[in-house]
């Protein structure tokens, strides 16, 4: 493929990605709005992969700090997010006994 | 990237969806968050063989600090992440999200920051579309961050009501065509760090004068609106470093944020451009509903009081709010609950869809306290029964039953859909003192002749109820 085509077909994924984010999250009832919030605040936290991609090519100290505290935020929204999510959902579960 | 790493993107794209749709129901979101956080896992991992590719050279040796700068970083943040996440108090969650959020925002500018900077550095490099893309990545996750980071003090009490100065939509407006020219000037005359510098600088302004004027009671909104903000950014990264997961994480959150942002706007029956341009909680601070009202006086009531009357009715509607959340009043309510169950009394708990800080914060709150779901009821199944319900206990929250959201429409909440409390035959409100709620709006239901307040922290209070309850044979 060509590198038009490409970024062609990454517009593709795009596209079709925003539609499924809507429809997935269309049914979700009230009492689940914080935890699915928090959720996918945890599932941007991908973006560690790009911190980690800059940071390994980084040659300059400009680049090695704005990397490294990039990886460190990523990271942090990650673990963060998934933890914090699942402490409020085990509440949502030992209540069903 | 290679067929294998491309393969494993799919599969934690699948598992993201795959989350995000088991977060739909109360039965299977934990396993929901778990198969989004094995996505994530399989994502990171995937993309370790990524690491030589970019630069071009697979020698590890020559970028030992490199990788030891990222091992590095992800335990710091793992610490950081893990300490935040279960150190933080239940009713602080949403500060902690928006704290997590502005991160992830950070992150998401910090990258495109980087990714631009490089490319100036080799003049034809870049397409203009690319510089674009690497500019609005840049410019909506500095937003998301400085602007996540203000919420964050508005919900912690740092910074009180709305700051507004005159000419702030003015100011506000100049400041954002600042960033487009400069922008523009970037993508299309020419790629200059210098000039670059100061777009980032400014854009993290616009991101604090942005959120500082907006109240503290619309920060759910925001951090959601922020939230699908910080997805963009990291999507428009994915496409500048071509990396496929990226594109699909951020994307999801994007829209799935658009999408919950509007619905929160519609429980508040308020449009986004409203919360974002109303200056929502200042104004109202000083109005006063009506003279009449004012010259009435609140009626007081003690708690043995308020629990013969609980003892002895048959529907009771407690109204929790974010009072309850601050005083961690829940498990008490939940003792409550049982007592007044245990003498045949119907119980059952009205939520607001923004009550607490959060949409779904109370239901979290009470399951905490183990409430079961089924006693639960939205605005609309529990509005028709406060008629039939003999005592609404109001239990710190404000805002969720004014009157004035439908009576006054000089009100900044007018139109806000609200629980129908005044139409119970009595109204016990819960409250510690007679200061307005978040919103700072005066709350006429505390001067209706059938609502009596019992003053003092929520949980004293229920306690109290709870004995009384008891001792009532």
């Amino acid at each position: 493929m060509t590198g038009s085509t490409v970024g062609l077909f990454l517009f593709y994924i795009f596209i079709m990605a925003i539609f499924v984010g809507f429809e997935v999250i269309s049914k979700v009832p009230v009492i689940l709005h914080t935890p699915l919030m928090s959720g996918t605040n945890a599932i941007h936290g991908i973006i560690l992969i790009g911190g980690i991609l800059v940071l390994a090519s980084a040659s300059s100290l400009l680049a090695f700090i704005f990397g490294f505290i990039a990886v460190v935020f990523g990271s942090i929204n990650v673990f963060g997010g998934f933890m914090v999510t699942n402490r409020m959902l085990e509440m949502f579960k030992r209540k069903k006994k | 990237m290679n067929l294998t790493i491309g393969l494993l993107y799919l599969v934690s794209a699948v598992l993201f969806i795959l989350g995000m749709k088991r977060l739909s129901s109360p039965e299977t979101a934990r396993s929901g968050n778990l198969i989004s956080a094995a996505g994530m896992f399989i994502a990171i991992v995937s993309t370790i063989p990524l690491l030589s590719g970019v630069t071009g050279k697979s020698a590890f040796h020559h970028h030992l600090l490199n990788y030891i700068l990222i091992i590095a970083g992800i335990l710091i943040g793992l610490i950081i992440g893990a300490l935040g996440a279960y150190l933080v108090k239940m009713t602080a969650i949403p500060q902690m999200v928006a704290l997590f959020n502005g991160v992830g925002g950070g992150a998401a500018a910090l990258v495109a920051t980087m990714e631009f900077l490089t490319h100036a550095h080799h003049p034809g490099t870049i397409s203009s579309s690319f510089a674009i893309t690497m500019l609005f990545a840049s410019f909506i996750g500095s937003i998301s961050f400085t602007g996540s980071l203000i919420a964050f003090g508005k919900l912690q009490g740092l910074i009180e009501r709305p700051i507004t100065y005159p000419l702030q939509k003015i100011v506000n407006g100049i400041i954002l065509f600042g960033i487009v020219l400069l922008g523009i000037y970037l993508a299309g005359i020419a790629h200059n760090p210098v000039i670059f510098g100061w777009f980032f600088i400014i854009s993290l302004l616009f991101g604090v004068l942005m959120v500082l004027p907006i109240g503290g009671a619309d920060m759910p909104v925001i951090i959601s609106f922020l939230n699908s903000f910080t997805g963009i950014a990291v999507a428009a990264d994915g496409f500048t470093i071509n990396n496929v997961a990226m594109i699909i994480g951020g994307t999801l959150v994007g829209s799935s944020g658009t999408l919950l942002t509007i619905l929160m706007c519609k429980a508040m029956n308020r449009s986004i451009t409203n919360v974002l341009f109303g200056a929502f909680g200042k104004v109202a601070t000083k109005t006063s509903p009506s003279a009449s009202i004012k010259d009435q006086n609140v009626k007081p009531i003690t708690a043995d009081d308020v629990a013969v009357m609980l003892a002895y009715a048959q529907l009771v509607i407690i109204v929790p709010g974010y009072g309850l959340a601050v005083a961690q009043a829940q498990h008490q309510v939940r003792e409550l609950e049982i007592e007044l169950e245990k003498r045949g009394v119907d119980v059952k708990y009205a939520i607001h869809p923004v009550a607490g800080r959060m949409p779904g914060h109370m239901n979290v709150l009470l399951a905490e306290a183990n409430v079961p779901y089924d006693r639960l009821y939205e605005m609309d199944q529990i509005n028709p029964e406060f008629k039939r319900a003999d005592v609404v206990l109001v239990i710190g929250a404000n805002d969720v039953v004014n009157p004035a959201a439908r009576n006054s429409p000089g009100s900044p909440i007018y139109g806000m859909p609200i629980l129908d409390v005044e139409q119970a035959k009595q109204t016990i409100v819960l409250k510690r003192s007679m200061n307005p709620g978040f919103a700072g709006i005066e709350n006429e239901l505390f001067y209706k002749p059938n609502t009596r307040m019992l003053f003092g922290d929520a949980k004293d209070s229920v306690s109290k109820l709870v004995n009384e309850v008891k001792k009532i044979k």
